[in-house]
């Protein structure tokens, strides 16, 4: 078996730094969340179930399925993770399968790291486990049609972040990029559901303790309901929307500066490429170049000076 | 399952494979950063860094077109990116009919794209240099001292040791299911495709179970070698005035590479 | 002889109300080494969890002075080196040195000491070679050879082995039967394999049904077949 690459993995090239700069901002401020809130509410145990967890999602990713025309139909994982672990321990295991994927793989960039991590390991998880979690005391049936249709919405919710990503980073066209995503993931997350409804059935059958009343996915608390729900809305209102519309949201992104924001790197302030007080010549255009190079020095300091103070 | 199979780790004693696992992750990522800086329709600085990218493979005693090989990963993902081609205002390269369409190719549209595409397969021969030259368990090591938190590197430890036992069992269940259906003439196996989508669930639950136990048992293991649920590492070796040293020369390579993508 | 291992009127239930041990009385002695054999479900393995903390049971447990209770469990867990029967589940980090050092190191040992540890346990097991190498690269008989190398770094008073050689093709048994021979430590060994019982251990425990139902000199158990077919096992 070989490791083949999954679709929405994004490259590094393709994102802007101010709009991947961003993407690690969220995911960053996610990631720690999560982590506190595993270190306080999971026992030590914890640790090595996530990691394992963590593989099985990987391991998982390839079981797949024939569909005709000689595609095959598999998992991204993240509502099932969500459902089966829990919202934080989920992201946290989604994030080491993106990680893994991007470093030894090579399947997703590492700069771009923060928005694989932000579309694939912490929206899929918000929206798996939200909309699964507003069914957890409902009928066995309800509760896998739901993690079904969970399933689906969050692969959706992955593939129209992606999409805008990309879009702002003036990388693709909205109008082409958002139908085209959508269009393909639209399949995508139906093998997706299938999947994880597959899988739940199966486990809500041989262990429904795993996924009863006292089970880690039973643990949080209702606001994921809310906020698993104002995504999926957001992702309902805003697909067709995009897709009919792109002209119309293209120039309201405009109006608002978005667009020049996200496609400008953040050394670009200096206009021009030119330091202002030293007027238009080749120096000047060296120092700006240099003020790129010191972002890049100062992230290898940080780096170093954080490996002093462990040795 | 032969566990080669995800071995992307190539033992050799070169210059590259004994640097310091985190002077060799900062590099990488100043690499790509630095690529990612470059303006649109910088050649030449393009061209330097895939000459500083030569050199690294030739440093890594693998061979000038190593990363080559494996670097159309990513190709298929500048798809995504086509449309710029026809999407900025500049002047006319070619135009052509598509269905009731009129498409022009702007020249800074094709500018864009080839930096797109090109920043995008430098870095990712970069990174596949990396994995090359470094086992992972030390490339994980590097960033648990490179501050990314301990429970973070610690799943991923545990990802890549049991990736390989999981995907295992995953294949067994595969091969069981294979020996188990058979497959008509016209090339479709047996049953809907919601059939098959089931058949695949079930195996990911069967998966996801033992998986499950599997972490009771391992968690025993651990216990049984006085884990009381804080872990401990070892510290990592000193960082040397070379690595310094080695760190300052890459980062001047790279600023050259800057100076040269804002002059020419 | 001082006794390393004493086990007094052992009990144990599982939560679904099985009970796996009722009422296990045995005692090992310094540089003993016995066979544990018995059928599926008589109660090997449960015991084994008990004999360092894992699982915990009514009756009293004793290990070298002693007695297993919580304050004395982080001690007791670096005494009594329990290894799995799956490798796999025993392996659980990525390097061969990082699995067997993990033992020394969560006993909290200066790290010179970590790495003297590793380097002897690995001696004893012949791995030596072997100290870098990732244990999904390791055969099945060699993952087996570091998982005892990962306890020895502990310096345990006796071992406790769980199927130490199913799974291993004759050559692979070979070597860790002499292994077996060779450790100058008292173990305690789960086995199916009767032919290894006769070769390796003086003495063997019979389990059935949670209980001891023999315990003595191994010559003696396997001459007695009908004794052998009651409780579901073989003459080798």
């Amino acid at each position: 078996m070989h490791y083949l690459p999954a679709p929405l993995h994004i490259p590094d090239g393709f994102l802007s730094l101010t709009v991947l700069l961003i993407c690690w901002v969220i995911a960053i401020v996610m990631l720690a969340v999560a982590i506190s809130r595993t270190n306080k509410s999971l026992g030590e145990k914890q640790v090595p179930l996530m990691g394992i967890m963590a593989a099985f999602i990987f391991a998982a990713q390839m079981l797949n399925f024939p569909v005709a025309g000689g595609t095959s139909g598999h998992l991204l994982g993240g509502a099932l993770a969500a459902i089966v672990l829990g919202p934080w321990a989920a992201m946290l295991a989604m994030t080491a399968v993106i990680a893994v994927q991007g470093l030894l793989f090579q399947d997703g960039g590492l700069l771009v790291m923060g928005a694989n991590i932000l579309n694939m390991g912490l929206i899929t998880v918000v929206v798996g486990y939200g909309l699964y979690r507003g069914a957890i005391n409902r009928s066995r049936k309800t509760r896998l049609t739901v993690a079904g249709v969970a399933a689906w919405l969050s692969v959706m919710a992955g593939a129209l972040l992606t999409s805008l990503q990309l879009w702002l980073s003036g990388t693709a066209r909205l109008q082409v990029v958002v139908p085209a995503m959508l269009g393909v993931h639209a399949l995508i997350g139906i093998g997706e559901a299938l999947i994880t409804v597959g899988a739940l059935a199966f486990i809500l059958q041989t262990r429904p303790d795993l996924l009863g009343e006292n089970s880690a996915s039973a643990q949080s608390g209702r606001g994921w309901v809310f906020a698993g729900a104002i995504i999926s809305l957001a992702v309902v209102l805003l697909s067709p929307l995009a897709s009919a519309f792109p002209d119309g949201l293209e120039r309201v992104a405009e109006n608002h500066g978005f667009l020049q924001l996200a496609q400008t790197s953040p050394y670009e302030i200096i206009p021009g490429y030119t330091v202002p007080f030293l007027g238009d010549t080749s120096l000047s255009t060296v120092v700006a170049g240099l003020v790129g190079v010191l972002i890049v020095l100062a992230l290898s300091i940080l780096a170093g000076t954080s490996l002093q103070k462990k040795s | 399952m032969h566990s080669h199979a995800f071995d992307r780790y190539h033992h050799k004693h070169s210059f590259v494979h004994n640097l310091d696992p985190r002077v060799k992750v900062a590099a990488t990522v100043a690499f790509i950063l630095s690529n990612a800086l470059l303006p649109d329709g910088a050649w030449v600085a393009f061209l330097a860094a895939y000459v500083f990218m030569l050199a690294a493979n030739v440093g890594s005693g693998l061979g000038l077109g190593f990363t080559f090989r494996r670097s159309f990963i990513a190709l298929p993902f500048a798809l995504a990116a086509v449309t710029v081609l026809f999407s900025i205002a500049g002047a006319p390269v070619a135009s052509f009919q598509l269905l009731r369409w009129n498409i022009v190719v702007t020249d800074a549209g094709l500018a864009r794209f080839m930096s797109i595409v090109i920043r995008s397969w430098l870095s990712v021969q970069m990174a596949i240099l990396l994995v090359a030259t470094t086992e992972f368990p030390k490339i994980v090591h590097a960033l648990r001292q490179l501050r990314v938190p301990a429970i973070l590197t610690v799943i991923i430890s545990f990802l890549y040791r049991y990736l390989f036992v999981l995907a295992d069992e995953a294949m067994r269940l595969m091969r069981a299911r294979a020996s188990r259906s058979a497959i008509t003439s016209s090339g479709k196996g047996g049953g809907s495709a919601p059939w098959r989508a089931r058949v695949a669930g079930n195996m990911a639950g069967q998966l996801f179970l033992r998986s499950y136990e599997r972490s009771d048992r391992v968690y025993n293991a651990m216990l049984s070698r006085g884990y009381t649920g804080e872990l401990r590492i070892m510290q990592a070796r000193q960082f040397r005035a070379n690595d310094w040293l080695m760190i300052c020369i890459l980062l001047l390579c790279l600023a050259f590479i800057q100076i040269v993508g804002r002059m020419l | 002889m001082t006794e390393i291992v004493s086990v007094r009127d052992l009990h144990f239930a599982y939560h679904d109300g099985h009970a796996a041990l009722r009422g296990v009385s045995f005692a090992l002695c310094e540089g003993d080494k016995a066979a544990l054999v018995g059928p599926n479900g008589a109660g090997k393995s449960t015991l084994m969890l008990q004999l360092n903390g894992i699982l915990s049971g009514r009756g009293e447990i004793t290990i070298g002075t002693l007695r297993l209770e919580r304050e004395t469990l982080p001690v007791i867990r670096a005494m009594v080196g329990l290894v799995f029967q799956n490798p796999d589940d025993q392996l659980f980090s990525p390097t061969v040195f990082e699995d067997v050092a993990f033992g020394p190191l969560h006993m909290g040992l200066p790290e010179e000491e970590v790495v003297r540890r590793v380097d002897a346990a690995l001696e004893s097991v012949r791995m030596t070679a072997y100290r870098d190498r990732l244990s999904h690269h390791l055969s099945v008989g060699e993952k087996k050879r570091v998982a005892i190398a990962t306890v020895l770094s502990m310096s345990p008073s006796v071992l406790i082995l769980d199927e130490p050689s199913a799974g291993l093709d004759p050559r692979a048994r070979r070597t860790l039967i002499n292994l077996l021979r060779d450790l100058p430590i008292a173990m305690l060994v789960s086995t199916h394999d009767m032919r290894l019982v006769e070769e390796l251990f003086a003495r063997t425990i019979v389990m059935d049904e949670g209980l001891i139902v023999a315990d003595g000199a191994t010559k003696d158990i396997l001459a007695d077949e009908e004794f052998l077919n009651a409780h579901g096992l073989e003459k080798p």
